[in-house]
């Protein structure tokens, strides 16, 4: 039977929920899916690993030098541990999209990035030109190393199992690289990439001070995390981490409110896969309606208080 | 030190692609193609190394078409003070890339390469990571913020939900996130001197480079389409049909 290795990702204290989704996909290629814990002081990620459904063996690298899991540490790690498997598989996040093309290319494979679908054991669907274009493509090499994206593959059940836990060695500490500090954004709001709702703005709001004063209602209300299109940013209104687009961040939120925003090309290939788009705008021929499911052509600066209103 | 700046020439980020109808590629006859944007944002990075003293020599990098000599033209017009062209016809996977990067830094020893974090037609984002464990360098990839003194890197990522800062040893790889700078425009004098700087070409066989493709494209689709929706009258029905139609409130 073949076997898989799916890479945990988490904090040290707890496990990401992100990584359900790449055992999913693990799930969807078949075998005996293994999930590898490098960490420190990790034994607690190891448990909650070990209770996911379907996994049949966690295996644990608990060592100071994976504290910070950087990926020259952990992509040794993972090389030496990848004799028997097919398949090496994470979550397409920062730090999967980090860490396994490193792992790829010393195992001297290449890498296939944020599948969307799995068609057989060597062959998968991804999308290129920022989901514009689905490619399907086949792997000739021996351990196909693959990063999932989460939004394509249902969680698995994070309690079920009861898989064995293996300690593992640890491998060599390069000590390259020294983290000095990490800031996590300390918003109420929830982060962009994560969101179940978005509400997004572009250049209709006006000023910085309208897009504040119009969208943060908004957003509070439907707990929300805050867009921007790269007009709204380019423009300044906001910095350039709200920018969704093809060249800021690809979402897929199960809502997506696009107020103030024509449709450029750009912003739509960074949203369009949202499962409901709302779109507002004064302008009926704006090329946003086009994929909007709900579009109301109207002065946003009078809906948007009517629709937090209307929202109770 | 010198810093090198690999640049990838594709379909520009203004034009929608077009899947070919028998499904064997995007349609690239007569599109306008241009530097990845997150190249352009590497070199900006390293040009201002340049200019605040640290760099003595910055050298644009690109693997493909003969065509690539215009993006390497570029980037020299920008403030590269060379280029290098790897020469081939062959589908170059990130991986080959990652290995013809390794050869010709073998022959430049630079002390840092900024790889951009992905290209905008393949969407890899794995060419700088793979770069680095092949060189067993450290690798401070989606950089927003880099500082160099001491021989030391200080670079500010991107991570989910936040930044955090590390300290890397040199020789480094740094990958360019959007945050890191707002590249400039050449200018006309600017151009004109470009042509005149010195532009190398090799093929892969001269570097000894294997860059036979590793995944074979079986297929390329359009995404499933998006239907427009209905317009709805006012707010009243717009979220009576979110609550009760689309049942996402």
């Amino acid at each position: 039977m073949t076997k898989l290795l799916v890479i945990a990702e988490h904090d040290n204290a707890g496990l990401k929920a992100v990584t359900l989704n790449a055992v999913a996909a693990a799930q969807k290629i078949g075998g005996e899916i293994h999930v590898l814990v490098a960490g420190s002081g990790c034994v607690a990620v190891a448990a909650a690993a070990a209770k996911i459904a379907g996994v049949a063996q966690v295996r644990l690298a608990d060592a100071e030098h994976y504290a910070e899991q950087t990926p020259e540490n952990v992509a040794i790690l993972v090389q030496a541990q990848a004799a028997g498997y097919s398949h090496i598989l994470a979550a397409a996040t920062g730090m999967g999209k980090n860490l396994l093309p490193r792992v790829a290319a010393l195992l001297d494979v290449a890498q296939i990035s944020e599948i969307t679908a799995v068609v057989s054991p060597d062959t998968f669907v991804r999308p290129t030109y920022a989901g514009n274009a689905m490619a399907t493509v086949q792997s000739a090499d021996a351990i196909k190393v693959i990063t999932a994206r989460g939004t394509a593959f249902d969680a698995v059940a994070a309690e079920g199992g009861d898989a064995a836990i293996e300690a593992i060695a640890a491998a060599a500490d390069l000590g390259l690289v020294r983290l000095i500090g990490r800031e996590i954004t300390q918003s109420a709001r929830p982060e962009l990439g994560a969101a179940k709702v978005i509400v997004s703005g572009g250049r209709g709001l006006g000023s910085r001070e309208k897009f504040d004063e119009v969208l943060e209602p908004l957003a509070d209300k439907l707990n929300a995390a805050l867009g921007a299109s790269r007009a709204a940013v380019d423009a300044g209104f906001v910095p350039n981490d709200y920018q969704v687009g093809q060249t800021g961040k690809i979402v897929a939120p199960s809502l997506y409110f696009a107020i103030g925003i024509s449709g450029a090309l750009q912003h739509l290939a960074g949203m369009k896969d949202s499962k409901v788009i709302v779109a507002i705008n004064k302008d009926e021929d704006a090329p946003i309606f086009q994929v909007a499911d709900y579009g109301l052509v109207a002065d946003l600066f009078q809906a948007v208080p009517a629709l937090i209103a209307e929202l109770g | 030190m010198k810093i090198l700046v690999p640049v990838k020439r594709v379909v520009d980020y203004n034009v929608k692609v077009r899947v070919k109808a028998d499904g064997t590629g995007v349609d690239l006859a007569n599109v306008k193609m241009s530097m990845n944007p997150f190249d352009e944002i590497s070199l900006e990075e390293a040009v201002r190394l340049k200019e605040a003293g640290i760099a003595t020599d910055v050298i644009a990098v690109s693997c493909g078409l003969p065509a690539c000599q215009e993006t390497l033209r570029t980037a020299m017009a920008i403030g590269a003070d060379r280029g290098i062209l790897v020469e081939t016809a062959e589908d170059l996977q990130p991986l080959a890339v990652a290995k013809l990067i390794q050869a010709i830094a073998k022959k430049e020893q630079p002390q840092i390469v900024i790889f951009g974090k992905q290209a905008i037609d393949d969407d890899a984002n794995q060419t700088g990571q793979m770069f680095a464990a092949l060189m067993g360098w450290a690798q401070a990839t989606f950089a927003s913020k880099v500082a160099l003194a001491n021989g030391l890197a200080t670079v500010t990522r991107e991570i989910d939900g936040g930044a955090e800062t590390v300290e890397c040893k040199l020789p480094v790889v740094i990958t360019s996130d959007l945050r890191l700078n707002e590249p400039r425009y050449a200018t006309l004098p600017n151009i004109m001197k470009a042509k005149k700087k010195p532009l190398d070409v090799f093929k892969p066989a001269d570097l000894g480079i294997d860059v036979t493709p590793r995944l074979t494209l079986v297929n390329i689709a359009e995404p499933p389409k998006r239907r427009a929706g209905i317009k709805v009258a006012d707010v009243q029905q717009l979220v009576a049909k979110l609550r009760n139609e689309a049942k996402v409130i």
